[in-house]
Parts: structure tokens; C-alpha cells; sequence
């Protein structure tokens, strides 16, 4: 299926939730509304013409314009092809959908999403730190982070 | 598919009241146990929280992060693309070459650079040489972890043999910084080829020996057979890749289904489990898929040094590395699975977000499902043939 | 005894003292062998040397780990039963000495001529499984804990085992003091009870495949009750770090480790004993004497010994469960075979 047939299916059945595409790069991609990427997803993954069974990476992203943003690399291993899905929520407000219901390598991309830059995955079983220790403040990747004086009585910047 | 729900962190063991015959009640209670983060058998800093009922165990939770280095914000203050290489090396330390040769695919594909023929067969004996130094690693680990002490001495020796001949090219044994973007840091040296030849005849009859001792032994496939069986939905499901996906019957292997490099000018197989000793996807089909993995690469690197060709290595390598503002994401094969590198370029020399998707990360993440039921005993064998680098799980 | 005799001096109690520390000099001794001998084939197997530094091939390197131990701080945990945790090396070391008194090292040394020799043999010897659990619960560690049952469940599951195919070595020489086992066997290698005893061509040739297989399952028994590999879940160092002995350092560690080299020579001195010709030449009367017969007895213990090294040094490690069902499930059953068919055998 070509990225245009892809966005063709999910413009008709999603309408307001497919937001912007770019296609004519090197790796197409399709921006989605956070708020509903588990239903896509879902779709995604179970239509017999598209079935994305395999989620690559999610990576969280910040965009340094007070957005952060969540990307999803889904390939399928029957049709091989593969697709890239954006999803954008704010700094201050911070949420998107969980899709590891969808897929349960989901689960700790997630978690590193949210340990790293604070984005809240609504519905997720476990949304905790995985890489960093529990009590620790502020989410590094962002690019206005600025690393804690003291962790636990050790001096942290050296 | 639904998620099976992850243990709250505040879980309290669940005692259980069994009554006896006079009217009084005896309780048992499942206890929690800790493996690691130090501890002879864990490959690593890796915590493993493991709810027991007896020797059964409940539910087996892993604690990452004792390892974790920040090689993502590191690589967004370097001020050129290639300064991240030896950074992307440090990740899993026992197979740096695929992890340089997965970053500078990913720019080289950003930046649409040819690299020279004879410099994508260098990278091709170099990874398949890497990929042997790997799983002899894990094979002999994964003796250990079963009690067998001598074929991890035996298979050290082999991958001495081929930290000799990276030693000769690059000058280091473990982390090579050598698969720059657009070429390699140093041609081949005069008498590699020979003594890479003389390595795959040495090594033929080498992996025959180990599989003599080990592979084959009726106490080990007793120990390993029908332990940790990985159904192959599920791998899908979890993005299982590499002998992991492998091992659960998956024909699935990135040098051939999302070919890069010159993979397919090569004749060799892809190796999956079958269940030859006992179910398919178990602890057993992952070890003899890396067991004949080792002889694949074999061959291929036979192959590629009968027709390698001539040409200068350094002519694609960039003065300055400033790819057009966009995002891309590459994914090769490394012994683990699938090294996925995400990188977001804003115009500037240094890259704005790399994401280092690491096969260890993904693969451990569905040790909870696949150790369920299992003994104690069998949890050292799970982990072990999962096949983790603590380098890569953390970054 | 016989030995004082030889020697020329007269029983009183404290020669009769210092003859019975005898096998303690031995049990030294033949531990600094051992360390080396491990240290060597374990190496020349994994296809390296060993040390080659001190001493000449190393042959010093057992004095340097023994001096290593003794100088090493003494650790007991703090949430530990001091009282149980200091005394469970010595109850383990004990058990295993005490069946050295019923050991004929030679035909004018047994420490101690009782009817019911290998009797009180297994009966000693299970003072160690007390020992065991004593030390793996008072260190208060879970994995500690878990070595501790482990072992305890295998050492008592192979007694049966052992106790089996010594009494098949029994009923075919007809005694249980080893003295009078090891005299039976001799007068050649046709005699040893492994080989069918001294019995007549047509029973003993009959009896041949049933003698063959119960020394190998002693052997193996054996292993097990020694708690090494492939039996060496209890101390399984990838799972366990180091089961019962983890908190165990310096000197209690070291009497442990004694405890387990001295264990493995008890056993291998009971299968020499009954089925191997104990202290007799394998030649007949040539090379006998109290002398040979001690050299005899030695070397044959320790080739067994060196088996043990071998095979732990080869194969991979059985899980606790199917531990239990090799014991319970296979080699009782053989054994139960054999005694039937041995019993049958002598009666005709």
C-alpha cells in the first residue's frame, strides 16, 4: 500500500483526527491527534490491507516551540511496508493516548517517553520512570531541562 | 489483545488461608526476592524483582536504568555527526560494530551519500565477524548460566581469534569507532584477508565442538527444552527481533526482508526455531539459532572476501556533515535484532534527536510473559537466552 | 590396633588419641593435593593454564589460598543466629569426619574395627545435611535460605541410592565392616566385588552386568551427595551466588570448603572399599604390605576423585525437580533391579 492510499483509508475513516501529512520525503509521514491514537492504531493494526503488527520505535520528541511530540515507526511484516504516524501535544499540558494495548512493546517506549520527557500516556498500565531512578526531578531530553543540584545529598552537576 | 495488568509498585504479597482439620487456619504467603542488580548470572546491573510461591514463580518484574549514560542528550551537544559514533559504539559493547555501521546508515541515507563497493563489503565481514564475537559471547555466558564452566574457556579462545584481526585493522579489540559516515576509518591491512581466510577454516569444526559439549548434551536440553517458550504472536506483538523473534519460528531477518548493504549478492539462510527438542520458541531454538547463525556468517564472510573488490575506502567520507532539515529512521541487524537509530536533523552539524531503539531494550521487555509458571532455576536460563547487553538496555 | 602394634608402642590413651587424629593429618594433606589437582585439570580442560607462578607450576598455590583465608576478616551478618551460624561449618566438617573412623586405609590401619562399618558410615554422614541447614538459615538471607532446602532435599532424596548399592556390595561379600569387605576382595582384580567378587565363573559372570551398573550408580550417588556439579544446585553460583555459603568468609568459608573436599574423599573411600578392592593390589600378593596397601588405597580413592573433578568440569547442571526424579525415578528403580536380580543370582 502507497502512503497515499494509507492516508486515503484513514482520512475517510478518521476524518478530523488525521491532521497534516507530508509524503514526498524519504520516510512519509501522517499526523494524528493524540487524543485518538488507540483507536487508529487499533485500525492500523487489524484492517487485513494495512496490518501494522509491528511497532518499530515510539520515540518522544521536543520540538522547542512549547510542543512536545510522540512518533510512531509501524511496519507490517505481511504487506512490508511501513509508515510514520506524529502526534503533537503542548508543553504545559502534556497528553496523549497510550497504544500499548495495541502493541506491548508500546508499553516501555512509553514509560522512556514519559521518563525522559514528561509526556503523560493516558491509559497506560504502569506509567512510571524505567530509566531514571524514581525520585528524580525534572524530564532530561527537553531542551529547556536544567539538572538538579542535588540528588539525595550528591552533588549532581560537577 | 489486552494488556495483562502490570503489578502496582506498593504490591503486597497475598497471603493465602488454607484451613485445617481442628478449625485453625495456616497461611502462606508468596515471598518477593531480588536478583541483582549485582549477581553472578544477570549479564549486567539488571534488578529483577521476582514474586515466588515456592520455587514458582508468580511474576518476575525487571528494574533498568543502573547503567543508563545519557547517550541520547550526549549526542545532541556533539558538534558533528561523526563524533557520535563512538558514543553509538558504547551502547552494546559486545557488538560495536553494527552499532557504528546503524548510525552512519542512518545519516548516509539522510544525506543520500554513496559509499564505494569495497567499502560496503569491509562492513559487511566487519559486522559478520562482530555478529561470531557476539554470539560466541552468549553461547559461552549461557554455558555458564547452565553450569557447564569449560565451553565459555573454549569459546573465548575462538573470539580471540577475531579481536586479533580487528585489532589489526583498527588497533582495538571491543570499541572500534571504525564504520564512519560515507566510508571506514582504515582500509584493510596486508594479511587480513589471509588470516580471515585461515579463521573461517579454523572455526568450521570449533562450532562442531561446542555443540558436542554443550548444544547437544542431554542435561542441558533437559534444562532448556519447553523452558521460556515465546508463542510467535506474541513476538510480534512485543517487537520481538533478532534470535529472539527467530527462535519462535519467525522468518524474519532485516538482512534480507529490508535489505541495505550488499546482503544480497551473498548466498546464506535465514535460521529459524523449529522445535527440533521440544516446543517451538524456547530457550533451546534461540541458542541453536544463534549456534547456526555462527556458521551463516561463516559463509558469508567466506563469500565477501573471494569478492571484495579494489577501491580507495575514504573517497565518500564528508568534509562536513550538514544533512537537510527532516527525520529518518534506520534499522539493522545486530546479533540482538533489530538497532533502530531516529534521527531528527534541524540543518545545523549537529543532530537535533537521536533516538537509539536498542533490540536489548525491546527484548527484555517481554521477559514478565514468557517466565511466568516457570521455576527459579529456569529464570537464569530465560534471561540468559534473551540475550541482554546492559550497554543497550540503558544507553 | 594393628598399627601400634607394628610400630612397636603400647595402647594407652594417648597413643590411642594420637593414631585416631591420623586421618585428619590425611584429610590436610590430601586437601592441598586436591586444591591443586582442581586448579590443574580444570584448567588443562578449559584449554589454559593454571598458575605458574608460585612455586614451580604452582605448586605453591595451595599454601597462598590457604593463607589467603586464614588471614581474611571474620564477618558474621548482624540480623544473623550467631550461635547457629558459628557452629554450622564445624557440624558439617564433624559429620564427615566421623566416617573416617570406619575407613581401612590399609590392612594394619582402620580407625575404629566395628561389625557395623559402613553402617555407621551413612548413618555419620548424615549429620551433614543438619549442618547445611544450619548454616543456610542462620544466615538470614533468602538465597541462603533456598540453597539451604535445596541441598537438604538431595542429600537425603541419594542416601537412598547410596544405600542400595552398598547393600548390594554386602550381600555379596557378607559383612558390613569394611576390614573384612576389603579382605574378601583380595588376592587379584578378579576378586574386586565390581568384577562379581569371589564367586564361582557361571554366577559371576551373571552377576557381572548388575555389579558394573550398581558402582555406577554409586558414583553418581555419590556426586550428589558431595553437592557438585551436575548436582550443585545448592550452591549454584549463577543463581544463588553461592547458596547456604554466601555469607561465609575467611576461615568458616574455608572449613566449608574442607568439609566438601573431605566429603568427596569419604564417599569415593566407601566405593574403593566395597566395589574397587579397597587396600588391596590389584596384582595378587605381589605389591602388598601394610605400606603398598595404604598406596593401594590412596591412589585408588583419589583416581575417583579426579573423576569427580573431571565431570564437573564437563557437564551442565540438572535443576532442583529433575534432581528428584533422576534419585526417585531412575536410578532406584535400576537399583531395586539389581538387588532382585543379584539376590537371585547368589541364591542359585
Amino acid at each position: 500500500m502507497t502512503a497515499q492510499e494509507l492516508l486515503d483509508t484513514l482520512s475517510s475513516r478518521f476524518g478530523s483526527a488525521i491532521l497534516e501529512s507530508k509524503l514526498d520525503v524519504n520516510q512519509p509521514w501522517i499526523k494524528i491527534d493524540g487524543n485518538r491514537a488507540r483507536e487508529i492504531c487499533l485500525f492500523l493494526r487489524n484492517e487485513p490491507s494495512t496490518r501494522f503488527d509491528y511497532l518499530m520505535c515510539l520515540s518522544g520528541v521536543d520540538y522547542n516551540d512549547g510542543t512536545l511530540g510522540v512518533v510512531y515507526h509501524c511496519s507490517s511484516m505481511e504487506h512490508k511496508h511501513k509508515i510514520v504516524l506524529k502526534a503533537i501535544c503542548s508543553k504545559d499540558n502534556p497528553h496523549c493516548q497510550s497504544v500499548s494495548a495495541v502493541w506491548g512493546t508500546a508499553n516501555w517506549h512509553e514509560r522512556e517517553a514519559f521518563d525522559m520527557f514528561g509526556i503523560i500516556f493516558d491509559g497506560h498500565p504502569d506509567l512510571r520512570r524505567i530509566l531514571l531512578p524514581d525520585d528524580w526531578e525534572g524530564h532530561p531530553l527537553r531542551k529547556d531541562y536544567k539538572v538538579q543540584e542535588f540528588y539525595r545529598g550528591i552533588r549532581v552537576p560537577y | 489483545m489486552d494488556q495483562p495488568k502490570a503489578l502496582p509498585t506498593n504490591y503486597v504479597t497475598q497471603p493465602d488461608k488454607i484451613a485445617t482439620s481442628k478449625g485453625k487456619t495456616v497461611r502462606t504467603e508468596e515471598m518477593i526476592i531480588n536478583m541483582g542488580p549485582q549477581h553472578p548470572s544477570t549479564h549486567g546491573v539488571l534488578r529483577l524483582e521476582i514474586i515466588v510461591d515456592g520455587e514458582i514463580i508468580v511474576d518476575a518484574i525487571p528494574h533498568i536504568g543502573y547503567l543508563h549514560r545519557c547517550f541520547e542528550k550526549h549526542a545532541e551537544h556533539m558538534t558533528n555527526y561523526q563524533q557520535v559514533i563512538p558514543y553509538a559504539d558504547r551502547m552494546d559493547y559486545v557488538a560495536s560494530m553494527n552499532n557504528d555501521w546503524a548510525f552512519a546508515l542512518a545519516i548516509e541515507r539522510m544525506m543520500k551519500i554513496e559509499v564505494p563497493e569495497r567499502v560496503e563489503y569491509i562492513r559487511v565481514i566487519m559486522a559478520e565477524l562482530q555478529r561470531i564475537a557476539s554470539h560466541l559471547v552468549a553461547l559461552g555466558t549461557y554455558g555458564i548460566d547452565a553450569g557447564a564452566f569449560t565451553p565459555f574457556l573454549y569459546c573465548f579462545r575462538d573470539r580471540e581469534e577475531i579481536l586479533d584481526l580487528f585489532e589489526m585493522t583498527c588497533g582495538a579489540r571491543l570499541l572500534y569507532n571504525y564504520i564512519w559516515v560515507g566510508g571506514v576509518s582504515h582500509d584493510l591491512p596486508q594479511g587480513f584477508i589471509e588470516q580471515a581466510k585461515e579463521f573461517c577454516t579454523y572455526f568450521k569444526p570449533k562450532i562442531k565442538e561446542f555443540n558436542d559439549l554443550l548444544t547437544y548434551n542431554e542435561i542441558f536440553i533437559k534444562r532448556t527444552a519447553h523452558v521460556g517458550v515465546l508463542p510467535r504472536d506474541v513476538a510480534i506483538n512485543y517487537a520481538c527481533s533478532g534470535p529472539m523473534l527467530r527462535g519462535s519460528g519467525v522468518h524474519w531477518d532485516l538482512r534480507r526482508d529490508d535489505p541495505y548493504s550488499v546482503y544480497h549478492k551473498f548466498e546464506w539462510e535465514v535460521q529459524t526455531g523449529k522445535g527440533e527438542v521440544g516446543t517451538v520458541g524456547d530457550c533451546w531454538d534461540r541458542h541453536i539459532v544463534r549456534v547456526r547463525e555462527m556458521e551463516q556468517s561463516v559463509k558469508i564472510i567466506e563469500q565477501a572476501l573471494a569478492s571484495i573488490p579494489e577501491g580507495n575506502v575514504q573517497s565518500a567520507i564528508p568534509k562536513r556533515i550538514r544533512p537537510e532539515p527532516g527525520d529518518i529512521y534506520v534499522r539493522t541487524e545486530t546479533p540482538r535484532g533489530e538497532l533502530g537509530f531516529y534521527v531528527i536533523s534541524d540543518g545545523s552539524g549537529s543532530p537535533y534527536r537521536v533516538k537509539a531503539r536498542g533490540p536489548a531494550f525491546v527484548n527484555l521487555s517481554v521477559l514478565p510473559e514468557i517466565s511466568r509458571g516457570a521455576m527459579i532455576a529456569d529464570l537464569t536460563l530465560i534471561v540468559g537466552s534473551v540475550d541482554i547487553v546492559l550497554g543497550e538496555v540503558d544507553r | 590396633m594393628e598399627l601400634l602394634q607394628h610400630i612397636g608402642l603400647e595402647q594407652n590413651l594417648l597413643t590411642i588419641v594420637l593414631v585416631s587424629a591420623l586421618p585428619l593429618v590425611f584429610i590436610l594433606l590430601y586437601a592441598l593435593v586436591t586444591l591443586y589437582l582442581e586448579m590443574k585439570v580444570s584448567a588443562h580442560i578449559q584449554d589454559r593454564l593454571a598458575y605458574m607462578r608460585t612455586g614451580w607450576h604452582g605448586v605453591l598455590q595451595p599454601f597462598a589460598d590457604i593463607l589467603k583465608l586464614l588471614q581474611k576478616e571474620d564477618t558474621v551478618p548482624a540480623a544473623a543466629d550467631r550461635f547457629l551460624f558459628k557452629l554450622a561449618p564445624f557440624v558439617v566438617f564433624a559429620g564427615t569426619y566421623a566416617g573416617f573412623a570406619a575407613i581401612p586405609f590399609s590392612s594394619a590401619y582402620i580407625g575404629s574395627n566395628i561389625n557395623l562399618g559402613v553402617f555407621f558410615i551413612i548413618a555419620a554422614s548424615s549429620l551433614v545435611v543438619i549442618g547445611i541447614l544450619m548454616g543456610g538459615w542462620a544466615s538470614n538471607n533468602k538465597w541462603s535460605i533456598f540453597g539451604a532446602i535445596r541441598s537438604a532435599a538431595q542429600m537425603v532424596s541419594y542416601e537412598i541410592p547410596t544405600a542400595l548399592a552398598i547393600l548390594i556390595a554386602v550381600m555379596i561379600t557378607g559383612s558390613l565392616n569394611l576390614q573384612e569387605v576389603t579382605q574378601y576382595q583380595s588376592g587379584g582384580i578378579q576378586n574386586w566385588v565390581v568384577f562379581g567378587g569371589s564367586l564361582p565363573l557361571t554366577q559371576k559372570l551373571l552377576i557381572l552386568p548388575f555389579t558394573l551398573l550398581t558402582f555406577f550408580i554409586l558414583f553418581i550417588a555419590s556426586i550428589a551427595e558431595v553437592n557438585r556439579t551436575p548436582f550443585d544446585l545448592p550452591e549454584a553460583e549463577s543463581e544463588l551466588v553461592q547458596g547456604f555459603n554466601t555469607e561465609y568468609s575467611g576461615m568458616r568459608f574455608a572449613m566449608f570448603y574442607l568439609a566438601e573436599y573431605a566429603n568427596m574423599f569419604l564417599v569415593s573411600a566407601v566405593a574403593v572399599s566395597l566395589f574397587l578392592g579397597g587396600w588391596s593390589s590389584p596384582f595378587g600378593e605381589a605389591l602388598s604390605g601394610p605400606l603398598w596397601d595404604l598406596f593401594w588405597f590412596v591412589a585408588k580413592g583419589m583416581f575417583l576423585v579426579f573423576v569427580q573433578i573431571w565431570i564437573r568440569w564437563t557437564l551442565p547442571r540438572l535443576r532442583v525437580d529433575q534432581l528428584m526424579y533422576t534419585s526417585w525415578k531412575v536410578l532406584t528403580p535400576f537399583l531395586f533391579l539389581c538387588v532382585f536380580a543379584v539376590g537371585l543370582i547368589l541364591v542359585l
